[in-house]
């Protein structure tokens, strides 16, 4: 069996190494569309703040970790897809014939329609390519421009201020994190980042980057107010879109993201797909969604590798789940967050402190939270949700103390029943 | 045969031991807030739970981790936080669905139970034998592992 895994992100490594186990007589062939060994996005703040090298961002750093198992690895970007022939065509030219394809592309950033973004340093932080032209340019006390406070943005944003630059961030909604945090917790994190010295503009947007010789910056960043801004460097973290152009004419169904079953096959078939390209199982919604988180990657990888080597696995759906320091402050968001009809919903808010729990229940089960300023035990919300664990009379405890999801899970693992 | 921590919550009597050998042991300091297990009490139902980490087969922490930085020790079994790999994302501590895996804001790493290199520092102080470390098939890890694969999304279990 001849098995080609297209993206040498965390789904198509994982992929990888799962159809090497349990396929051991398969060829596996891994190609990453960029002149890298396979790495990992995550890990790109963290070499912008010096905490490693860019070997630190390498998802298997074990020398000959890919040839030990007889993973095939190419660099190459792939062009096309043809089902007709079994065939993925890369920009080089060359032709891999599948007869197991997985398409496992990620995604890539968005780059709005704004004048001027074609300028000399405007970037993306997307790649290690990225990276390295934003580690060149933004040294201590040059003005920096983020435009987008989402997930990535705030990520990114804490490795500039860490290398001392004087950052502005413009976030087009009308709070920061906005799809993984409500509008309470979104105001309690722009005040702690103003706290910081970071100028944060909500409800804005940007109308045009300008050269601007006479400076400081070499640019001006013009907002919808009518504010102007210095620059030097223009980082734009406007969010991203799963990476399936190259699929046009395929027949391979796209909607936003790659549409794939609960065996993750894509429409057509023998072609499977995984991570934040898949519009996989969802399941908090039981709908179908493009998470564009690590776990989800992971486990897609996994199932989808299995199916492709014949071994019947349905994939459950993932919880949609984020963590996020932005400048220090821990967040972090589980599930239905924003609530389910019908539900209940507990909240405890320290605002000096910084300090939010809010948890969203259906009936007695957790199906959702969030939470600012804490990050002990904080995987068994996790728990409790994919459970769907009754909570009994620790329902009302969690109403009246939200803080208390660790008792509740201990309570009702290891002390209920014995 | 692999040992593994043996938990009889009805044995512990709350004296918080473990957790300063724990602390001592790992970050030289007794400082329960920095300990690895964790005495949870319920004062209504008058029980004290010892809790840490059961090295779970899933090793959800180990597959959320984005850098490798988590791996097995072939000795002990145990999960082990390379620090020098951990870049201090914290998804595993959202991953890990019994929340025994935290960050550490100090060193910005994550830390979770290691067995202590197969000595924990744990069951030696415990007075009353509330925390053992004996052999794997005799601990009741059953009871977990059961939660461990409710929580599966699928494949895990049977990757």
């Amino acid at each position: 069996m001849q098995y080609v895994v297209v993206g040498a992100g965390p789904a198509g490594v994982v992929a990888a190494e799962t159809l090497r186990k349990v396929d051991p007589a398969g060829a596996v062939t891994l190609i990453g569309g960029e002149p890298e060994p396979p790495y990992s996005r995550m890990a790109i703040p963290y070499m912008l703040t010096g905490k490693v090298g860019e070997d630190g961002t390498h998802l298997r750093p074990a020398a000959g970790h890919y040839d030990a198992r007889g993973i095939t690895v190419i660099n190459d970007r792939v062009a096309r897809v043809d089902p007709a022939t079994k065939t993925v065509v890369t920009e080089s030219g060359a032709s891999h014939a599948y007869d197991r394809l997985l398409l496992a592309t990620g995604s890539h950033p968005v780059r709005p329609p704004v004048p001027g973004l074609d300028l000399p340093g405007v970037h993306h932080c997307w790649t290690l390519a990225d990276a390295r032209a934003i580690a060149e340019k933004a040294t201590e006390g040059r003005h920096v421009v983020q435009m987008g406070a989402g997930f990535i943005g705030c990520i990114i944003m804490e490795s500039l201020w860490e290398r001392g630059v004087k950052l502005s961030v413009i976030e087009t909604a009308d709070r920061m994190v906005p799809r993984m945090m409500d509008t309470r917790g979104g105001a309690m994190i722009k005040q702690w980042c103003a706290n910081k010295d970071i100028d944060v503009h909500t409800s804005a947007s940007v109308t045009a980057v300008e050269p601007n010789p006479a400076g400081p910056g070499d640019k001006l960043v013009r907002l919808s107010d009518g504010t102007g801004i210095d620059a030097d460097l223009v980082v734009v973290a406007t969010g991203v879109h799963a990476y399936t152009e190259f699929l046009d004419g395929t027949g391979i169904q796209v909607d936003r993201g790659i549409v794939v079953d609960d065996h993750m096959r894509t429409t057509v078939p023998d072609i499977y797909a995984a991570g934040d390209c898949a519009q996989g199982r969802d399941f908090s919604t039981g709908g179908y969604d493009v998470h564009a988180i690590q776990p989800t990657a992971v486990e897609h990888g996994r199932t989808a590798a299995m199916n492709m080597a014949g071994i019947d696995v349905a994939y459950q759906g993932s919880l949609i789940m984020n963590v996020l320091d932005t400048v220090g402050l821990i967040t972090c968001s589980f599930g239905r967050w924003d609530g389910v009809p019908g539900g209940d919903t507990a909240r405890v808010v320290d605002e000096g402190a910084y300090r939010y729990m809010c948890l969203q229940f259906d009936g007695d089960v957790l199906v959702g939270a969030l939470s600012l300023g804490r990050t002990d035990h904080m995987g068994v919300v996790r728990g409790l949700i994919q459970n769907r664990t009754r909570l009994g009379p620790w329902k009302q405890r969690l109403m009246e103390d939200p803080n208390r999801v660790m008792d509740a899970y201990v309570s009702l693992s290891q002390v209920a029943g014995t | 045969m692999q040992k593994s921590l043996h938990i009889d919550p009805g044995k512990c009597t709350g004296c918080l031991q473990c957790e300063m050998a724990c602390s001592y042991d790992n970050e030289g300091a007794f400082n329960p807030s920095k300990s690895r297990i964790k005495v949870f009490a319920f004062h209504d139902e008058g029980r004290f739970v010892p809790y840490t980490c059961t090295q779970c087969d899933e090793a959800w922490c180990m597959q959320a981790c984005p850098v490798d930085a988590i791996s097995v020790d072939a000795a002990t079994g145990a999960k082990v936080v390379s620090d020098a790999r951990c870049v201090g994302c914290k998804v595993c501590t959202i991953a890990c669905p019994f929340g025994t895996i935290n960050y550490n804001a100090d060193t910005g790493k994550v830390v979770k139970c290691d067995l202590c290199e197969g000595d924990p520092a744990c069951a030696t102080a415990c007075p009353t034998d509330a925390i053992t470390f004996i052999d794997a098939n005799w601990t009741g890890l059953e009871r977990m592992r059961a939660w461990a694969a409710k929580t599966d999304s699928g494949a895990q279990a049977s990757a």
